[in-house]
């Protein structure tokens, strides 16, 4: 396998040649850098989040502080949405299944046209941003009609995966695309084929394994698609998934910090699981 | 997927006990499949829907409908905010990545930026668009801003929120994939620090930039429930003017002037991608 | 390695199919009579008989119904208890269009909605989509705000107001909102080319600074001049961003104005004197509802005089239900919430089909530049 480092790994001490002191230098200017840029982009991404915050905790008079946003996801009365658990559930089902069936429809076709089928390399990238498109609102319109054939089957709210994965494609693609193109896939691949490797170990043994950052940033841009998604669910009727149904809570009190409660717990509860799927899949690499 | 190799020697290559000649692109059949069947499919419902009026019937003339003074302003209108906020999005996004990807790449810090980059790319719509208002609306935490309501800069800045973290999320890959030993060896030949990138990191790391901002262009062209939060009165952004095409309830609905809209982004999104192919080759070029 | 992906795949598909489930099945009651076909409640043998029938499909699914919107919330609660029905409700925040397209989109599933509560445009539009039904106090409700063949009945409504924080002091005229010290404060509930509640904002302008039902040109000319004056914001008027402040002014439906509803408590309305603008909702069933006898029977229910009917929940949540008059005579009305209600001095107008129409032409060619 061939080893992949990163950008910034202090390198090893056989780099001979090179005067020690220009190497310190550029690595503080590297620290200053990331520190200045880790703090400006945090103070942006955190301000809109802390307002957010901030008016859930808002008391029935601007300027007082009250819990009673943040406890009505809890108690809410149930009128005519299953309860935020059952909801919870499904949406991390879905979760799942969709982010499986996008990596087993991505991955192999990805490397496989990379490898055997080039000149399919652009329909695909075409295809793969068509769904970003169009907007949710009318790509509705056009799966109404599969959606109705597939109620007669089944109505369970498990049957979005099949257009959550299509959702899911441009970003995934887009992740697996930046993994795929950093490595050199015609060398690794010639070289194992002349090693007697069939295709399928070519793809699953040799050429997978130097994806992993990308295949780890694709499921966790999936996992996060499903837990964010709103209009499809909705628009289709499928109240039983997370979004539809915080947004039932929020509608269904006049406590206007509701919205800002549950979309903060679903931004942590989001956050805490990709941060638990990051740890996952990043394997304890050894040097070299 | 078709089996070629025999590992009988070890050092067989592909022609010899080829048991079936199946072409090379029959690898890449269930991803095709699946993407006509949910959304080839939905988007020629969308297509064919466009072409008729309200009755049923065919009215091809309806394309003409595109040149309209007002429906080309809403298209300028989202090109402005789509290439702004990609722009932005695109840049910043990569010098955090960039910010990101030469920290320990097992580090904390890392997996953070990460889960909260999944997170975030994923979250727009109303409590987006409302903790804005809340920080720099008219009665703006922070301070008022005055351009809050112009377009495109209330609603580009909103946009670059999850601009960001997505391109972060899809750049990091390729990052990871420049090799430290490539920026030691062009110090050892006497590089400075921008002939490396202009010559070494550069045109590495273009084809992966141009995908992701793409990417971003595509994602801010169909957003729609930020752009409504943010400002309601006005349509500037054709999935604004979609919306109320879809849902008006005071008679002014028509979901064939929707479809028609939608087939015009998907035209535009056409355009957008063959300037993008044309740069991507230009790139590859400097590549070589 | 290639078994187990296969495996893997097959797993996946497997696991999608099982934990899918089976389609609950149609909704034909067993053995009696098909509620779907039946235009009242004694025409299928009596209540009991309909009762009984909605007992046991068990389910109701409806749309578009907010639970703070005119007390929706303590309806359902209420059908639930007093029947054991259980209620699927969706798209709270739907539009009456969008309550129509899921009608056809959904048609034939288990989860097409089964009854609509709608705007009067989308409900004179689409009678196609409705089944005729007359509910036990049928002649109660108006005849005026009726359909002759039973497809759609008025069920509430209420008067466009302007609903406003204490701090600006008490408005009695529509021109005080030129005021600079309304500057970035007055707001719709959305836009007019689009929502009803909007459209009818601006109608209730007009019809305050002089302009007629049938030209909605006065009221777009306010609203310019408020623009340039400074005093309209952009931005929906919602529960949040009233209690942030940002639209501390709002044109909405009187019961949508209730500070309830709205959730601040120093809120006070103001229906201009000579604009009284009223605006009523209606009821229709569908007509290929997956629970039909539960779909008559919410109806029956809606439209119940009893005290707690429908028809006197609609009033505690501020709306005034169509047997309003009716009731009031025979005494069924719930005196302390009618009391409650915003007195207006004059008789209301009500828009007809063909005034909202060329009103809502008019905002389609000229709102955007009046405002932009």
């Amino acid at each position: 396998m061939a080893a992949v480092t990163s950008v910034g790994e202090t390198p090893a001490p056989t780099a001979a040649s090179r005067p020690r002191g220009m190497h310190v230098r550029r690595q503080r200017r590297l620290n200053v850098f990331r520190y200045v840029v880790f703090t400006v982009f945090g103070l942006f991404f955190l301000l809109p989040l802390l307002a957010m915050l901030r008016f859930s905790l808002e008391g029935s008079k601007l300027g007082t502080w009250s819990l009673s946003a943040w406890k009505e996801i809890a108690s809410y009365q149930n009128t005519g949405v299953p309860p935020l658990l059952s909801a919870i559930e499904v949406t991390l089902e879905l979760a799942v299944i969709t982010s499986v069936v996008t990596l087993v429809l991505l991955v192999p076709t990805m490397i496989w046209i990379r490898l055997r089928v080039q000149w399919l390399e652009r329909t695909v990238e075409f295809l793969c941003t068509l769904p970003l498109t169009i907007p949710a609102i009318v790509l509705v319109v056009g799966i109404g009609p599969i959606y109705n054939r597939i109620q007669h089957y089944s109505v369970s709210a498990l049957m979005l995966f099949w257009i959550y994965v299509i959702l899911a494609l441009p970003y995934a693609y887009r992740a697996l695309a930046a993994g795929l193109g950093a490595i050199d896939v015609k060398t690794l691949s010639e070289a194992a084929r002349s090693l007697g490797a069939s295709w399928f170990t070519v793809m699953v043994r040799v050429i997978a394994p130097n994806m992993r950052q990308a295949i780890l940033n694709a499921l966790l841009l999936t996992f996060a698609l499903v837990l964010g998604e709103f209009t499809i669910a909705y628009l289709l009727l499928y109240n039983d998934v997370l979004q539809p149904e915080l947004f039932a809570i929020n509608r269904n009190t006049p406590n206007a910090g509701v919205i800002f409660s549950t979309s903060f717990a679903a931004l942590l509860f989001a956050f805490a699981l990709l941060l638990i799927l990051s740890y996952a899949g990043r394997s304890r690499r050894g040097r070299g | 997927m078709a089996v070629a190799a025999t590992t009988e020697t070890g050092a067989r290559p592909a022609r010899a006990g080829r048991r079936l000649s199946v072409p090379s692109w029959a690898g890449t059949v269930p991803f095709f499949a699946y993407v006509t069947v949910f959304l080839l499919w939905p988007t020629a419902i969308v297509v064919v829907d466009s072409l008729k009026n309200p009755s049923g019937s065919w009215a091809f003339a309806n394309i003409t409908k595109l040149a309209d003074p007002l429906v080309r302003g809403y298209f300028i209108g989202s090109v402005k905010l789509c290439l702004l906020s990609s722009v932005f999005g695109a840049v910043f996004g990569a010098i955090l990545a960039y910010a990101v990807a030469i920290g320990n790449p097992d580090g904390l810090i890392r997996r953070l930026y990460i889960a909260v980059s999944g997170v975030l790319a994923q979250f727009g719509g109303v409590t987006l668009a409302f903790a804005f208002l809340v920080l720099i609306g008219p009665v703006g935490l922070l301070f008022h801003a005055s351009w809050f309501y112009s377009f495109p800069w209330g609603i580009t800045v909103i946009y670059t929120y999850f601009q960001i973290p997505l391109m972060v999320l899809v750049f990091l890959p390729a990052i990871d994939g420049v090799k430290v030993q490539w920026r030691e060896a062009s110090e050892n030949l006497g590089a400075s620090a921008w002939q490396y990138w202009r010559y070494v990191g550069g045109p590495l790391l273009t084809p992966a930039f141009l995908g992701g901002a793409l990417l971003l262009f595509a994602n801010a062209l169909s957003a729609y429930a930020t752009a409504v939060a943010w400002e309601d009165q006005i349509a500037y952004i054709v999935p604004q003017q979609i919306g109320i095409a879809l849902s008006s309830e005071v008679g002014l609905s028509n979901v064939n002037v929707a479809d028609l809209l939608a087939l015009g982004m998907i035209i535009m999104m056409a355009v957008v991608m063959t300037g993008y192919a044309l740069l991507q080759r230009r790139a590859a070029r400097w590549l070589r | 390695m290639r078994s187990s992906y296969r495996l893997a795949l097959a797993g996946v598909v497997a696991a999608s199919l099982l934990a899918a489930g089976c389609s609950s099945s149609g909704s034909s009651s067993s053995g009696g009579t098909n509620w779907a076909t039946q235009t009242s409640a004694s025409a299928g043998g009596g209540l009991t008989a309909l009762v009984a029938a909605a007992k046991q499909e068990g389910t109701l699914n409806v749309i578009a119904l907010p639970p703070t919107w005119a007390n929706y919330g303590a309806i359902i609660s209420a059908f639930t208890a007093k029947y054991g029905i259980k209620i699927n409700s969706a798209l709270p925040d739907g539009s009456s269009q969008q309550e129509v397209d899921a009608v056809k989109s959904e048609n034939g599933t288990a989860k097409a909605p089964d009854v609509l509560d709608v705007g009067m445009a989308v409900a004179l539009a689409n009678t196609s989509l409705f089944a005729p039904y007359k509910v036990a106090t049928w002649g109660a409700i108006p005849s005026a705000q009726k359909d002759p063949d039973a497809k759609w009945y008025q069920d509430y409504g209420g008067y466009m107001a302007i609903g406003y924080s204490s701090k600006f002091g008490t408005i009695t005229s529509l021109n005080q909102l030129l005021d600079p010290k309304f500057h970035n404060a007055v707001a719709l509930n959305g836009n007019p080319t689009s929502a009803n509640a909007a459209l009818n904002g601006v109608m209730m302008a007009n019809l305050a600074v002089g302009g007629t039902p049938d030209s909605i040109s006065k009221g777009v000319d306010f609203f310019s001049q408020l623009k340039k004056a400074g005093n309209f914001s952009p931005v929906q008027a919602t529960g949040a961003t009233i209690k942030a402040g940002t639209t501390p002014v709002v044109f909405n439906w009187d019961y949508l104005n209730l500070p309830s509803y709205v959730g601040v408590s120093n809120w006070k309305v103001f229906i201009p004197p000579h604009a009284i603008l009223g605006g009523y909702y209606a009821q229709a069933i569908n007509k290929n509802a997956p629970h039909p006898a539960a779909a008559r029977l919410w109806e029956e229910f809606l439209y119940s005089q009893a005290a707690v009917g429908g028809q006197n929940l609609w009033l505690k949540g501020g709306a005034r239900p169509v047997q309003q008059a009716a009731m009031t005579s025979n005494g069924s009305i719930n005196q302390s919430a009618a009391a409650l209600l915003p007195t207006v001095s004059g008789s209301p107008t009500f828009l007809s089909a063909a005034q909202s129409t060329d009103a809502a032409n008019y905002l389609a060619a000229n709102w955007a530049k009046a405002v932009g």
